[in-house]
């Protein structure tokens, strides 16, 4: 495999949560549509950012694809295999080559293990190393990521949320995986401790050949770090393009709208700017308005809108959007640079 | 434009298990009317505990508080519970981040609403009730004839925090503290709460503390900005001095590692090394020298917060203004 060939192909994933009642039989009564059809494609050495708000689905779409909760339906091919439906046993091998950080530093660390044992279990349990070369190679790790040899006894609670965060990251990094799911990796950080953090994940992907998918509610953070961005509502993704496409040229309302509600730290331009102020909140993913789902709260809705659900298609070069009535289309297809 | 609070050498301490936390250590401002101040600062600046001994909220028996807190002359530090009783909703009200914790689960909102105005003024239940519907509408809840009837967990997280500020309007207070209102809130609802707060500031007149680590949200809606760190202010300036005319290596290391939409994208984040300090043994002298890029000998001593370019800019920092604006243009591109 060389870099630009599709590592991870997601085609219609689909994750629904059943709602159930019932005395003696439970019988579903609802379904929470989590994620409602998604493909995606994320070349090797790429960032594909996944970008939305609460509710959206992001998040279990990254533990549905890492198989980490069982899909409805869909399909996910990761280095040219079918991961849906494959045994816990024959994911083992493949489980090696893709990893997760996750959001919580305080979280998603074992509080009852030392640090040292928190980043080489992923080297113990797949057998790669024991003993003094164990140790060895946790301790490079953990000084790749910024932390000292001397934090291998320590444990988590001893350390900072970036630390924490650098101890998933070095965790995340043990086995040499192809592909990282970063699940809002800086969120709950501090923003001096977020560059810091950033800057060491771009320096991995170089030095250790990663692809990333990377997903964040910060747009700000999702530009500086992706190569390509998604943008996610309501449990679909409803534009996808090259990530500067994105953001000069947004094709579909939502992300117009999101892009506008970002403040600019600027108080110049911030005031100058021209604001999409959105009406109303997110409708629930258990009953989703039908035709396509953003025509409750979108500016230019129509008809068709509230009837007939929008394919995602390609108006511009590379770059995709689900709409009816796509904005900045001319301008868009004539930039269509990667 | 008078002052309507006046912080002057504000000390807060706690005792804890491991030592004496200094988690303010003599900050000194001033509100003016219908100003929108802006208290920015990451995790352990000071900023939350700042603005909760305004009110009172952090009076404990672990906690030790020196300084003076005026609101319109009045001595606020130092008064119990019924003289604040006085002062807090009817003067001074406070709005806080999570809107989930600081609603009663199971009572009706209008019920919450309505019991507040009747423990401070001389109403009807009739008449607080029509009261708070017209809160609810004044803060922009669609249908609040209905949704006045509504439980707190019937409402979205936008939603919930505009009933908060809907509650904290209700006496009509000339102060509005928000401790990181929006924090929570996805951003095309923050753009919506930062809206609602800045037209209640203009049409009011109602003075607004508001505390943040997002940059992005002070460049909206603020008039003046204090910069915060390990308990103490080090910058005070108006919103374009401090964006424009920074004259704090600390406020430079935050503008500098913004992901900023507008700009082109950057490969590597100008980033400030270390931690924050700990307040268990904050260090001697200027508390950002251990991560400041541009310490020198003089660091060693505590500066003090003035004007140094002569202005009513403010700033805690030994560099000479001259050699600053070289070195600022090397952090902030």
């Amino acid at each position: 495999m060389s870099k630009g060939d599709p590592l991870l192909e997601v085609t219609d994933l689909v994750k629904h949560f059943p709602i159930k009642t019932g005395v003696l039989i439970d019988h579903e009564v609802a379904r929470v549509r989590a994620v409602d059809g998604v493909s995606l494609t994320l070349r090797e050495g790429e960032t594909l950012g996944l970008v939305g708000e609460s509710g959206c689905g992001k998040s279990t779409l990254c533990r549905a694809i890492l198989q980490l909760t069982q899909p409805t339906s869909g399909s996910v091919r990761f280095l040219g295999e079918e991961l849906v439906g494959r045994s816990r046993r024959d994911l083992r091998p493949l489980r090696r080559q893709m990893q997760m950080v996750f959001q919580d530093p305080f979280a998603s660390l074992n509080p009852r293990k030392r640090v040292g044992q928190i980043v080489g279990d992923p080297l113990e349990l797949h057998g790669l190393a024991r003993g003094t070369e164990l140790k060895r190679r946790v301790q490079e790790l953990l000084e790749r990521v910024g932390l000292g040899p001397e934090h291998y006894n320590r444990y988590p609670h001893e350390f900072s949320g970036g630390q924490r965060q650098r101890i998933g990251i070095a965790r995340a990094l043990a086995l040499h995986p192809k592909l990282i799911v970063a699940d809002e990796p800086v969120s709950a950080l501090d923003v001096s401790v977020q560059a810091q953090i950033i800057n060491l994940l771009k320096e991995l992907q170089d030095e250790f050949g990663l692809s990333y998918l990377f997903v964040a509610h910060d747009l700000g953070v999702v530009r500086h770090v992706s190569d390509r961005v998604a943008v996610m509502y309501l449990g679909k993704v409803v534009e996808n393009s090259a990530t500067e496409d994105l953001y000069r040229k947004p094709i579909h309302p939502y992300t117009n709208a999101l892009l506008s509600a970002v403040p600019i730290p600027d108080p110049k331009r911030n005031a100058a700017r021209e604001r999409l102020v959105l009406q109303g909140d997110v409708p629930s993913p258990i009953d989703p308005p039908p035709g396509c789902s953003f025509h409750t709260r979108c500016p230019w809705a129509t008809e068709v809108c509230t009837t007939d659900e929008p394919a995602l298609l390609e108006h511009a070069s590379a770059h995709a959007a689900a709409c009816h009535h796509p904005r900045n289309v001319e301008e868009a297809a004539s930039h269509g640079s990667r | 434009m008078s002052t309507i609070l006046k912080v002057d050498d504000l000390r807060v301490s706690f005792a804890t298990e491991d030592g004496v936390v200094q988690a303010v250590s003599g900050v000194s401002f001033e509100l003016k009317a219908g100003e929108v101040l802006a208290i920015v600062g990451e995790s352990g600046s000071g900023k939350s505990v700042t603005a909760q001994t305004i009110t009172g909220l952090t009076r404990a028996p672990n906690a030790r508080i020196t300084g003076s807190v005026a609101y319109r002359d009045r001595e606020l530090n130092g008064l119990d519970d019924d003289q604040l009783r006085d002062v807090r909703g009817e003067q001074i009200a406070m709005v806080f981040q999570d809107p989930m914790t600081s609603l009663n689960p199971v009572y009706r909102v209008g019920d919450q609403i309505s019991e507040m105005i009747r423990a401070h003024r001389d109403v009807s239940k009739h008449e607080a009730a029509d009261r708070a519907i017209e809160l609810l509408r004044s803060v922009g809840i669609p249908n609040p004839e209905r949704r006045v009837r509504h439980y707190p967990h019937e409402f979205s997280g936008g939603m919930r925090q505009r009933v908060m500020i809907a509650m904290a309007l209700a006496l009509e207070p000339d102060v509005l503290i928000a401790d990181e209102p929006t924090t929570a809130l996805d951003v095309t609802v923050q753009a919506q709460i930062l809206r609602l707060i800045d037209q209640l500031n203009r049409d009011r007149d109602l003075a607004v503390i508001l505390i943040t680590h997002d940059l992005g949200v002070v460049a909206e809606i603020a008039d003046r900005v204090l910069v915060m760190y390990g308990g103490q202010i080090v910058e005070n300036a108006t919103l374009d001095e401090i964006f424009y005319d920074p004259q704090h290596p600390y406020t430079w290391g935050l503008l500098g590692s913004l992901m900023r939409l507008d700009q082109s994208r950057t490969t590597r984040l100008a980033q400030i090394p270390g931690q924050p300090p700990s307040l268990l043994n904050p260090p001697p002298g200027c508390r950002f020298a251990p991560r400041c890029p541009h310490v020198f000998d003089k660091c060693h001593e505590l500066p003090a917060l003035e004007a140094r370019a002569g202005t009513s800019h403010l700033d805690r920092c030994w560099l000479d203004p001259e050699e600053k604006k070289s070195l600022r243009a090397q952090v902030i591109p």
